[in-house]
This record gives structure tokens, C-alpha cells and sequence, in this order.
């Protein structure tokens, strides 16, 4: 098991749960590439949270922890955090965005949040399958990623912009909605580098985005941001999560 | 102006189901258009009223809104169906998403093709007795209370409940090793909006036949 840690002193190399995470940081348990883990990254990188990581590595870590209970559903994601073992990414998300004040000031403001944020999780659900459609699929489904991003999602939150002329996509206030989609976009770009040429507003909102400050760290070298999947990861995926 | 909820789905439970139950758990009477054929989802779609292009949309509160989990989770902070701070918001939000991925498997089998069907539906009851009923049934046995979190009616309770009813259509005994989810089915059952919804003639829908799902692909191209 490989674990990533902020500050080095505070790891008890022991098997006891408690000590297990001594920095009362957040503690994430994943594998180490992007997957459903790296929307957390991203939102805790932006609310300016410094978290430490586990990195599974073998199917044995893996069934290790299923078998000491650490896993309310046998699966990852699981963030450590404030004495609870969460899992669910939605659950954990949720949790931080309400957590940092990134979920809106009041119900409505939250409702809207929640809607964008599950519109582009749709959007990233697909990038995130990309990675293991068989070959002769991969043309197909890149091309599915497009008509998405351009005819369903993207325009929206264009349109949002524009209307309210705002910096940020809900309350005039930097929100979970922000985060999750300058995550797509880039991931987005990724695959498609010059989807954004029909959005202004998404392009103004990138470039801002990119330079809120615990972004703005987030995107340099040497930050929890985890590399595109590569063949090395979904190999690693298919040998952990072996049934 | 505060009418009722209007919901916009086709006449069968799906993705709506679940919002259908929290609207009824929560004693908010609700009305709903149904969508009959190809031009009613085009006319939707057109209007601008489907954020996403997508239904379920439900009409509360001065919105359209959209995303099944968004509409449940504002139904649930707005009824107090939701815990009464960030944790017990958070336990609820990891019980949902379990029974969610549970109710998931068991929405898409009828669209699944034929000769796997048999394989998936005995997946769906192997995740149910061993990943996710236990999780529930351990739940309530170590705090021996009458509800999942915090000792109060939740959205998780309401949700557990409906995930318990499909489960059983699909295999009768199910709960035949879990006394705690038996007895939380009994105690469920009986609170009166959720009674009433389970009675004949509420607004609950029936499991999904053959025929809606022809009927379900024609509308929505899958």
C-alpha cells in the first residue's frame, strides 16, 4: 500500500484503526488515478483542504479492507473525515460542499447546485467509462462525449453565465456547481481540445476559474491532481476490483 | 403561488418512482402529467421546460426541476426529512446512495436482454442479502431504534422501505434472515401517509411489465 502524506511525522505505521489517521486531515483510500475519487480531490484542493492519501494497489489491500469493516458497501471511494468513514461519493461531496460553504445559502441556491453538479456528473460518468469501452467502441463513445458536452451540457451553463453576467454559476459565490464543472471542461479538452471554441462564456469562466486561488494550486505540478487514465491504471482497476 | 407538485414522467415508476414515495411519505399531494407518446417528451424538450433535455422534472416551488437526486434531496431538507445537521445529513446521503445503486440494478433488468436476465436478477439478490441488507439490518440492531438515523423519520427510512418492497417482488422471502428489516417493514408500513400510499388507488405505480418497456423505448430511443 502506498500512502501519500502531506506531513510525513504524522504516520503511525501500525495496525490499529484509531492511529490510523493521526493528522485529522482528511484521509482518502483509492486508487492512484482520477476514477470517482478525483471530484473529491478537486472540491477539497478548492475549499483549501489538504488531505492525505492511501493508494490501493493489489486486490489483497483491497479485500483487506473490505474484511476490517472500513467499507460501508465494499467499495471506494472512502474519505476519512471528521470520525466518520464515508463512502458514496455523492454523500461525501455533498458532505465537504455543505462543510466549506460551496452548497449555496439556502435551499434553492442548494437545489440549483445540486442539479448542475448532477447534469455534469452524467457528462463525467461518460469520460469516466471511456477508459474500458472495448476498442472498437472507443470512436463511437468519443464521439457520444462530444454530442453531449456540445448539445446538452455546455450549453446550458453558457446560458446560465450570460444571463447573470456573474463570475460564478449560483449566488454571485464561488459553489460546488464552479468546481465540478471547470473539472469537466478540462476533462473535456482533454479528449476534445477545442470543444469550448463555441462557449465565450465557458472560456471566461475557465480562465477565471483557473486563477481562484486554491485552483489555481491545484492545477500545478506536483498537486493530489491525478493524470488522465492510461492503460497502466485501467489495469491496475481491472486487478483490484477482480471479482 | 404554492400549487401542488407537478410531476412530468411517463405512467410508470422508473426514476420518478422514488420521488413519488418521499412526495407521499411526506403528506405533500402532488399531481402528474404523463407523458403517452414521442411528441409529448418533443413538446417538453421545445418548451425549454427539461434543463437537461431529460425527464423525471418536477413543477415545486417556482422551479422546473430536474435530476432525480437534486428533486429528492430539496423534497427531503424541505419536509425535515433530512437529519438535523451536516452528519446525520451525511448518514442519510450514504444509506440513499446504497439503496439507490440497489433500486438501479432492479429498474434496468427489465431492460436487459432476455437470456441475461436470470444472471442479473441473481446478482440483484445476492447484492441485496449481502452487501446491502446487512448494512441496514446491522444499522438498526446496534442502536435499536425505530429509524436508520437519528431516532426520527428520514429520506433514508422512506427510500430503505421502497428498496425492501421492489426486492421482495423479486424474490418473496428475502427478508427471511433479516428479523431487524422485517420488523422496520412492519413499523414502516404502518406510519399513515406511507399506508396510505401503499393502499389501491394511491399514485404508487406498478412494477415494470413487458409492455412498458416497449412502451419506454419507443419514448426515450433506448
Amino acid at each position: 500500500m502506498h500512502v501519500r502524506q502531506t506531513k510525513l511525522d504524522s504516520f503511525q505505521p501500525t495496525g490499529n484503526q484509531e492511529l490510523r489517521n493521526m493528522s485529522g486531515k482528511p484521509r482518502l483510500t483509492y486508487l492512484n488515478g482520477r476514477g470517482r475519487m478525483e471530484s473529491i480531490r478537486w472540491l477539497l484542493a478548492a475549499a483549501g483542504v489538504e488531505f492525505d492519501e492511501v493508494y490501493l494497489e493489489t486486490k489483497e489491500e483491497y479485500d483487506k479492507l473490505i474484511k476490517d469493516g472500513f467499507l460501508l458497501f465494499q467499495q471506494v471511494p472512502l474519505v476519512e473525515i471528521d470520525g466518520m468513514k464515508m463512502v458514496q461519493t455523492r454523500a461525501i461531496m455533498s458532505y465537504i460542499a455543505g462543510k466549506y460553504n460551496l452548497h449555496g445559502k439556502d435551499l434553492k441556491e442548494r437545489a440549483l447546485i445540486d442539479m448542475y453538479v448532477e447534469g455534469i456528473s452524467d457528462l463525467m460518468q461518460m469520460i469516466l467509462m471511456f477508459p474500458f469501452s472495448p476498442p472498437d467502441a472507443k470512436e463511437k463513445n468519443l464521439e457520444s462525449i462530444k454530442e453531449r458536452a456540445t448539445n446538452r451540457y455546455f450549453p446550458v451553463f453558457e446560458k446560465v453565465l450570460k444571463q447573470h453576467g456573474q463570475d460564478f454559476l449560483v449566488g454571485n459565490k464561488f459553489s460546488w456547481a464552479d468546481v465540478q464543472l471547470m473539472e469537466a471542461i478540462l476533462a473535456v479538452e482533454e479528449k476534445l481540445p477545442t470543444v469550448l471554441s463555441g462557449f465565450p462564456q465557458l472560456q471566461v469562466f475557465k480562465t477565471k476559474m483557473s486563477n481562484v486561488p486554491t485552483i489555481k494550486k491545484f492545477l500545478q505540478p506536483g498537486s493530489p491532481r491525478k493524470p488522465p487514465p492510461d492503460a497502466h491504471y485501467v489495469e491496475t482497476v481491472l486487478k483490484v476490483f477482480k471479482k | 403561488m404554492a400549487g401542488k407538485p407537478k410531476l412530468h414522467y411517463t405512467k410508470g415508476r422508473g426514476k420518478m418512482e422514488s420521488i413519488r414515495w418521499l412526495l407521499a411519505a411526506a403528506g405533500i399531494e402532488f399531481e402528474e402529467q404523463f407523458i403517452e407518446k414521442k411528441e409529448d417528451l418533443e413538446k417538453l424538450r421545445n418548451d425549454g421546460v427539461l434543463l437537461f433535455q431529460q425527464v423525471p422534472m418536477v413543477e415545486m416551488d417556482g422551479m422546473r426541476m430536474v435530476q432525480t437526486r437534486a428533486i429528492l434531496s430539496y423534497i427531503a431538507a424541505k419536509y425535515n426529512l433530512y437529519g438535523k445537521d451536516l452528519k446525520e445529513r451525511a448518514w442519510i446521503d450514504m444509506y440513499v446512495e446504497g439503496t439507490t445503486d440497489l433500486m438501479g440494478m432492479i429498474m434496468y433488468l427489465p431492460f436487459q436482454p432476455a437470456d441475461t436476465k436470470e444472471k442479473n436478477l441473481a446478482l440483484i439478490i445476492e447484492r441485496a442479502t449481502t452487501r446491502y441488507f446487512p448494512v441496514y439490518e446491522k444499522a438498526l440492531k446496534d442502536h435499536g431504534q425505530d429509524y436508520l438515523v437519528g431516532n426520527k423519520l428520514s429520506w433514508a427510512d422512506v427510500h430503505l422501505l421502497e428498496a425492501i418492497l421492489m426486492v421482495e417482488e423479486c424474490k418473496a422471502d428475502v427478508l427471511s434472515t433479516f428479523p431487524q428489516l422485517q420488523a422496520f417493514k412492519g413499523r414502516i408500513s404502518n406510519i399513515p401517509t406511507i399506508k396510505k400510499f401503499l393502499q389501491p388507488g394511491s399514485q404508487r405505480k406498478p412494477p415494470t411489465d413487458e409492455k412498458f418497456v416497449a412502451f419506454v423505448r419507443t419514448i426515450f430511443n433506448i
